[in-house]
């Protein structure tokens, strides 16, 4: 069964679960902040404040949910607890 | 036996059935298109369409019967991450996202994205916090982890409370949704048209449970994605001239902002693309934090990720489940963008002879309103525009409802009906999907936890399975006849699921997870706490006869409860965890465990001691 430790599992994981909530709540809310500074900037026809919520952090969320799996995956292996 | 008929060649060849699949339904679609060439009736390709698929969905149903409780619970734990993403995005995008999100956006501009981000942004929570360690427990239901790690049956039984708040008003609008769809493309009368949407939901969940509600939504997610873009990429493709909606609606956002600026009739409109006409930045943010929070809370998507062959696949495929509502939800403001360019040229500062001919198709079901009246003809609205001493359609005289601005699209565009019944179709798979999803997580619910694990601890496996399917019986049909009668203020309440469920369920789940010393007079105290309080202000601020219409508090809106109630559960938790003493030793090893992606699931091995 599970140690208390395993390889200092729980740290890394802890410490890869506030990396991507830092990343989700810039992409949720910090970047939307800034909508009328960023609506200045026109790009292929979007207002960039607006391209940032309606496509540019949905991107981010994709990519960051499966930068997260890859990346615990990781941790997992390495630290020996990874599924057969 | 289904069983064994289906087992290991079905998953092993998944890919070559859904791409026949696939490749057959456009091939439907194209016959469909030449059926309509040589002058079969409308009517006739709608029922085609509607009846098509209907049937599609029910054989899969059938074929996925099962009387085993694992397979029924949880398809057996072996659907792969990438088919449990797809089934994942149609269980979440409900008739209202299909048909009415783009409708939204037209109306809000860009304060409607807040729908767009809450809606996505929530599947990070779900792959971060709360999925993969849900899957390692090893639980059927969301009840049945707060069970066990808050020890009892009063953490359970809030758990059930909590998911019937947030799972029964949205299934019965999802119920209306199949109703609203029946009566438009095959002329059925609304009350009977929701009897025959029951009737095929009912054949998708009750013979095989999880396993095939799983593998009808991967089916249902392909019509609805396939019917949601065809009109808006050959919308894109006839305004820009290149079909990638997505990429060129820039062209119509910059378009729209110049007609606003210098199109007189178009005095009082909103800016598109300019922040905080709608909302003020407070509820903006409220919304997009309670939708996301909400997300993770819903035990109809969290109970998906309990499918998946390993913990390692549960994180893999909230990815892909994202990606799946990602297509869909990033396409949602290109049809409001396309929608909003057609009328602000062609609508709006028209005379009332030059306008086009859709406005009448949609007038005549009182969902295009000009000058105050339904559009049926010219002379209805001439009459209407004369009296408000108008001779064009300025923008104040002209009312489009939310949910006609994806099926209008079609028409709009100059398509053939051929593409309106697909849109049905696809309106029909997104309501159907998210109804088999909430179904299941009620019924599943109250067979499980209530009857199972509170009532019959002995009851043998067929009596369950049994059980299971009266009761989803019984929630299917206490749904509809509140879809049929229940006054049309009740679908209102559908707003009030993100909060409920976020507060209730989002603090448990997490602390229960990331916080060892969370105890259980922590866990039942906040989310009472959080759930009531969540509660309290939404009947305290909605208006009559929902609630008492009370002024609300720091102007946040009704919608945004949660963002009062979600603190006060962590709060409640976290104090009151601290002042009771911390959970036995046995608890905090199996929180270890559930930490823990090696070793299988923890309930299997915990079976019976754990509640």
């Amino acid at each position: 069964m599970a140690s208390s430790d395993n390889g200092g599992y729980w740290e890394r994981t802890k410490g890869l679960m506030y990396i991507c909530m830092v990343v989700w709540f810039f992409f949720s809310f910090v970047i939307h902040f800034f909508v009328h500074a960023l609506n200045s900037i026109t790009i292929l026809g979007f207002p960039l404040g607006f391209w940032m919520a309606s496509q540019g952090a949905l991107i981010a969320f994709v990519i960051l949910i499966f930068w997260f799996a890859a990346k615990q995956d990781q941790i997992d292996r390495e630290c020996g607890v990874a599924e057969e | 036996m289904a069983t064994e008929t289906q087992g290991g060649g079905f998953l092993a060849n998944l890919g070559k059935i859904y791409a026949i699949y696939t490749g057959g339904f456009l091939g439907f679609v194209i016959l469909l298109g030449i059926l309509e060439q040589v002058g079969v009736p409308e009517r006739t390709i709608g029922f085609m369409f509607v009846g098509l698929t209907l049937v599609v969905y029910a054989g899969i149903g059938i074929l996925s019967r099962t009387m085993q409780v694992s397979e029924y619970y949880v398809a057996g734990r072996s659907v792969p991450a990438f088919y449990n993403g797809m089934a994942t995005a149609a269980d979440w995008m409900s008739g209202a996202s299909f048909l009415a999100m783009a409708g939204s956006l037209y109306l809000l501009g860009y304060d409607g994205l807040a729908f767009v981000l809450g809606w996505t942004g929530g599947y990070v929570l779900v792959a971060v916090l709360v999925a993969p360690y849900l899957r390692k427990f090893g639980a059927y239901t969301v009840p049945d982890f707060l069970a066990a790690r808050f020890g009892g049956n009063l953490a359970r039984f809030l758990g059930i409370v909590v998911l019937l708040a947030a799972s029964f008003t949205y299934v019965v609008a999802q119920i209306r949704g199949t109703g609203l769809i029946a009566e438009r493309f095959l002329g059925i009368p609304y009350d009977y048209g929701v009897f025959v949407g029951l009737f095929g939901i009912l054949l998708c969940s009750m013979l095989g449970g999880m396993r095939a509600v799983t593998w009808t939504q991967v089916a249902q997610y392909i019509v609805l994605i396939i019917a949601y873009l065809i009109p808006v990429v050959i919308m894109s493709y006839k305004v820009t001239g290149i079909p990638i909606p997505q990429l060129m609606y820039g062209e119509a956002l910059q378009q729209i902002t110049e007609l606003e600026q210098t199109k007189e009739a178009l005095a009082g409109a909103k800016a598109h693309v300019t922040p905080y006409t709608s909302y003020d930045p407070l509820n903006y943010f409220a919304l997009i934090l309670c939708l996301m929070i909400g997300t993770a809370s819903l035990p109809h998507v969290l109970m998906r990720y309990f499918t998946t062959p390993s913990v390692r696949a549960a994180r893999k495929s909230v990815g892909w489940s994202l990606l799946f509502i990602f297509i869909l939800y990033f396409t949602a403001p290109a049809y409001a963008a396309f929608a909003k360019l057609e009328i602000y040229q062609n609508v709006i500062g028209k005379g009332l002879e030059d306008l086009p001919a859709w406005i009448y198709v949609w007038g005549g079901n009182a969902k295009v309103h000009i000058c105050g009246v339904a559009a049926i003809s010219l002379d209805a609205i001439k009459d209407a525009c004369s009296q408000a001493g108008t001779e064009i359609v300025r923008f104040q005289d002209f009312k489009i409802a939310k949910d006609v601005v994806v099926v209008a699209t079609p028409e709009i565009a100059g398509l053939p009906f051929v593409i309106t019944g697909l849109v049905g179709a696809g309106g029909l798979a997104a309501a159907m999907s998210t109804a088999d999803g909430l179904l299941l997580a009620m019924a599943n619910a109250l067979s499980h936890d209530i009857y199972y694990r509170m009532i019959d601890r002995h009851a043998p496996t067929s009596r369950r399975l049994i059980v299971a399917r009266v009761i989803l019986f019984g929630i299917a049909i206490a749904g509809a006849f509140t879809a049929t009668f229940a006054p049309p203020d009740i679908l209102k309440l559908v707003a009030w699921a993100f909060s409920l469920a976020a507060a209730g369920n989002f603090p448990a789940l997490v602390l229960g997870i990331w916080w060892k010393r969370c105890n259980t007079q922590g866990a039942v105290a906040g989310m009472i706490a959080g759930f009531g309080a969540t509660l309290f202000y939404l009947i305290w601020t909605a208006a009559a006869p929902l609630g008492f219409g009370n002024e609300l508090w720091f102007g946040v809106r009704n919608i945004s409860a949660g963002l009062f109630g979600i603190p006060i559960g962590f709060i409640v938790m976290i104090v009151v965890s601290k002042m009771t003493p911390e959970p036995s030793a046995e608890l905090q090893a199996m929180v270890d465990e559930v930490r823990t992606p090696k070793g299988g699931v923890v309930q299997h091995s915990g079976e019976g001691a754990t509640a």
